[in-house]
C-alpha cells in the first residue's frame, strides 16, 4: 500500500512538473482495495485490474519501471507506447489482463477467463474490477447473469467510490449499494469497508476460496471515496469539501500503518525504512523511464495482427 | 457447383428440411454439400481435431441446433461443455469469448443474425480488435455472422455490415461464396490467431451445392479467387453476389468476355489479384450486396484509381445496396439490391464506354 501511494504521489508530482505524457489517473482512496483483493489471489489466478488498481499490478509482479515507462510512453513500457498510463497494461505471464476504457468490458473478459478455467477443469479463479459507474451499464448485468448461469469461477470487485467522473452515486442509481443487484442476478455479494485493508483482504480471500471450491461467482462491494479527481486534469471541485474531509480521516494507508503500530506488529523505524525504500524504488523507476528510449515510429504499423 | 434457378422458390435456409444426403466421392476425398453443410462440416472437423475449439451462441445447443441448424447434433457429439447456449446478450458472450481466447481457447461464436452483431460491438471493435497491438496478446476467436438478404426478412434480418469491421484495425474479415470455401475459410479462421469475422451468406445456405474436400481442408485467408476467366472486363465481388455475377457473365457470353474475382477475404484484401486482373482487362465493375456508400467496393475503386489508373479504359462502376435500411416487401427489396439484371446492365455500360 505504501508503494502504491508513493508511486501515485510521484506520478502526480511528475505531471504537475510538466514531465508527464498525456494524462494519468490517481489511486488515492483505492489502495486498500487493490492491495487487499490482489493479495487474495494465487499466482495461477488471473486478474483484470483497472486504472485505480495499481496495487494489484504491483502485487502480481509488474515492476514500477515498466509501469512508469508505460505512463511516459516509452518503448520499455508494458505496451511499448501503444496505450496510455495503466490502460492495456496486460501481461499474461503475470496473470494480468489489460483493460480498455469501455469499463464493463473487463468484467465480461474476466467471465470468459473464468469459463476457460471451468472448461479445462482447472482450480483457478478470475478476479475482475469495476467502479460504481461501470455497474450502471447493461453489460455488468449481462455478465453477472451469465456468470451465475454458468457458475463461473469469477470474483467481481466493485469499487464503489461514490463518483463516476463528476456524477455522484445518487444520480447514477436508486439506492447506495450494488450488492443487492448482484444478489438479484444470482451472484452472492458482500459489502466491505474499502478503506480497511484487512477487512478487504479477509472478505476477498473468503470469496476466492468459495469460488475456487466450485461455489459459483461472488461479488465484493468495497465502499470508499475517490480522494482526487477522475484523472490528473480534474480538480474535482464538484465534490463537497466536507465529504473529502470526512474521508480523509479514514485514509487507508494511514489507517493501516497506525493499526500495525497500535498492535505492535511493526515499529516506527520499520515504517520509516519501508517509506524510504518505496521512495527509492519509485525514483529508480522514474529515472529508468525518463532515460529510456521512445518507441520507433518506423514500427508504428507492427503488431496489428498476431503473426 | 450447381446453383438453384435464380429468382424465387428457394427455401433460403430458414427451414431445416433435410437436403439430399452428402455423398462421398472419389474414395471419400470429396463430398457434395450445401453451403450450410460445409459450415457444419468445418466446425465438426475442427472440434474433433482440437479440444480447445468450442461453439457458443443463442439457441445453438441441444436438439434445436441453432436458428439455421448449423450445430444440429453437436451437443450430442461434443457435450454441453463445448456447445454453449448463451443468454440473449451478445456483448456479454462476445466479451466472454475475448477472455476465453486470451486463455488459449478457440471459441466460435454464432451470431444468430449478422444484424445483431451491433449488440456486441464494443467487445469486437474496442476490446478484441486492438488487443494484440496494445499489449501483444492474441484473441483467436471466430464470429460466424449469417448475413445478406434477398430473402424477404426486413431491416433486421438482412444486413451486410462487413464494412464496419473492415474499417477496424486488428480484425480479419472473410466472406465465402462456395461450399468449398465456406469450409476452407472457416477452418482457416479457427486456426488463425486473430479475431476473424466470418460472414456467411444466408441466401446460399441451401440454394447452392458443391464439391467439398473431406477432412482438414483450408482456404487461405487473404487470397482472392478468379472464379471465371475473361479478357475484357473484371467484376470484383464476394458472397452471394458472386453467383449473380456469374449468371450475368454467362448471359453476356459472346458479347463481353468477363473475368470474375471472388475476393473471399475482405481483410486483409488481396490487392495483387484485383490489380492484376484489372490491369489485364482494363475495365472494372465492383459489386456487393452491402450498401454502396463507403462500402468495401469504395475501397476497391479507390485502389484501382490509385494503382491501375493508367490501365483503365472506362470509369470503375460500383453497384451495391441503396443508402437505405433493407426494406422488407419484395418490390422494395428488389429495388434495393443489386441483382443479375443490374449487374448485366453495369457490365454493358462499362464495356461500351
Amino acid at each position: 500500500m505504501r508503494l502504491t501511494r508513493t508511486l501515485d504521489d510521484q506520478m502526480i508530482a511528475l505531471w504537475k512538473q510538466g514531465r508527464g505524457v498525456g494524462g494519468t489517473f490517481n489511486q488515492r482512496g483505492h489502495e486498500a482495495i487493490s492491495v487487499g483483493t490482489g493479495a487474495a489471489l494465487a499466482p495461477d489466478d488471473v486478474a483484470t485490474p483497472l486504472h485505480r488498481d495499481l496495487g494489484c499490478y504491483l502485487i502480481r509482479g509488474m515492476t514500477p519501471r515498466r509501469i512508469v515507462a508505460n505512463q511516459l510512453g516509452r518503448a520499455a513500457g508494458v505496451t511499448g507506447g501503444r496505450d496510455a498510463n495503466l490502460h492495456g497494461c496486460g501481461d499474461l505471464t503475470l496473470g494480468i489482463v489489460g483493460f480498455i476504457s469501455h469499463i464493463p468490458q473487463s468484467v465480461s473478459t474476466a467471465l470468459g477467463v473464468a469459463m476457460s478455467f471451468a472448461y479445462r477443469n482447472e482450480p483457478r479463479v478470475a478476479m475482475t474490477y469495476i467502479g460504481d459507474g461501470g455497474t450502471t451499464a447493461g453489460l455488468f448485468h449481462e455478465v453477472l447473469n451469465m456468470a451465475a448461469v454458468h457458475r463461473a469461477p469469477l470474483v467481481v470487485v466493485v469499487e464503489n467510490n461514490q463518483y463516476a467522473y463528476s456524477t455522484p452515486l445518487h444520480q447514477q442509481m436508486a439506492g447506495q449499494n450494488i450488492a443487492p443487484r448482484s444478489e438479484a442476478l444470482g451472484v452472492p455479494a458482500e459489502v466491505v469497508d474499502g478503506n480497511d485493508v484487512d477487512a478487504v483482504h479477509t472478505a476477498a480471500a473468503a470469496a476466492v476460496e468459495r469460488v475456487r471450491s466450485g461455489g459459483g461467482p461472488r461479488l465484493l462491494e468495497a465502499r470508499t471515496m475517490r480522494m482526487l479527481g477522475h484523472a490528473i486534469h480534474d480538480g474535482a471541485e464538484y465534490v463537497p469539501s466536507g465529504l473529502l474531509e470526512k474521508w480523509k480521516k479514514r485514509d487507508p494507508v494511514v489507517l493501516y500503518e497506525r493499526k500495525l503500530l497500535d498492535e505492535g506488529i511493526v515499529d516506527q523505524a520499520y515504517l520509516d525504512e519501508s517509506a524510504r525504500r518505496c521512495r527509492e524504488i519509485t525514483e529508480d523507476a522514474v529515472a529508468f523511464a525518463e532515460s529510456s528510449e521512445w518507441p520507433d515510429p518506423a514500427a508504428v504499423e507492427e503488431g496489428v495482427f498476431a503473426p | 457447383m450447381k446453383r438453384s434457378p435464380a429468382g424465387t422458390g428457394e427455401n433460403f435456409g430458414f427451414s431445416d428440411a433435410p437436403s439430399a444426403t452428402a455423398t462421398a466421392a472419389g474414395g471419400g476425398s470429396e463430398a457434395v454439400m450445401t453451403y450450410l453443410e460445409a459450415i457444419s462440416d468445418a466446425l465438426r472437423t475442427e472440434m474433433r481435431r482440437d479440444p480447445d475449439v468450442l461453439v457458443m451462441g443463442e439457441d445453438i445447443a441441444g436438439s434445436f441446433g441453432g436458428a439455421f441448424k448449423v450445430t444440429k447434433g453437436f451437443e450430442e457429439e461434443f457435450g454441453a461443455r463445448r456447445v454453449i447456449n448463451t443468454p440473449m446478450c451478445e456483448q456479454g458472450f462476445v466479451g466472454a469469448a475475448n477472455g476465453m481466447a486470451l486463455m488459449g481457447l478457440r471459441p466460435v461464436v454464432e451470431m444468430q443474425f449478422a444484424d445483431f452483431i451491433s449488440t456486441g460491438f464494443d467487445a469486437i471493435v474496442q476490446y478484441a480488435a486492438p488487443n494484440h497491438y496494445r499489449w501483444g496478446a492474441p484473441v483467436p476467436w471466430v464470429i460466424r455472422a449469417p448475413s445478406d438478404g434477398g430473402i424477404r426478412s426486413g431491416p433486421f434480418h438482412s444486413q451486410n455490415p462487413e464494412a464496419w469491421f473492415v474499417h477496424t484495425p486488428g480484425l480479419k474479415v472473410v466472406a465465402p461464396s462456395t461450399p468449398a470455401d465456406a469450409k476452407g475459410l472457416l477452418i482457416s479462421a479457427i486456426r488463425d490467431d486473430n479475431p476473424v469475422i466470418y460472414f456467411e451468406a444466408k441466401p446460399l445456405y441451401r440454394s447452392i451445392r458443391g464439391e467439398v474436400p473431406s477432412g482438414e481442408h483450408t482456404t487461405p485467408i487473404g487470397k482472392a479467387s478468379i472464379v471465371r476467366e475473361g479478357t475484357e472486363l473484371t467484376v470484383v465481388t464476394y458472397g452471394s453476389i458472386v453467383h449473380q455475377s456469374l449468371a450475368a457473365a454467362d448471359r453476356l457470353a459472346g458479347e463481353v468476355s468477363v473475368e470474375i474475382v471472388d475476393l473471399r477475404t475482405l481483410k486483409p484484401l488481396d490487392t495483387g489479384t484485383v490489380l492484376a486482373s484489372v490491369r489485364k482487362t482494363g475495365r472494372a465493375v465492383v459489386v456487393h450486396a452491402a450498401n454502396r456508400l463507403a462500402g468495401v467496393g469504395a475501397e476497391i475503386a479507390a485502389l484501382l484509381a490509385e494503382e491501375a489508373f493508367e490501365y483503365l479504359d472506362a470509369p470503375v462502376a460500383r453497384l451495391g445496396g441503396l443508402d437505405t435500411p433493407v426494406p422488407f416487401s419484395p418490390p422494395l427489396e428488389d429495388a434495393y439490391r443489386p441483382d443479375q439484371a443490374k449487374i448485366t446492365e453495369a457490365i454493358r455500360r462499362t464495356a461500351r464506354f
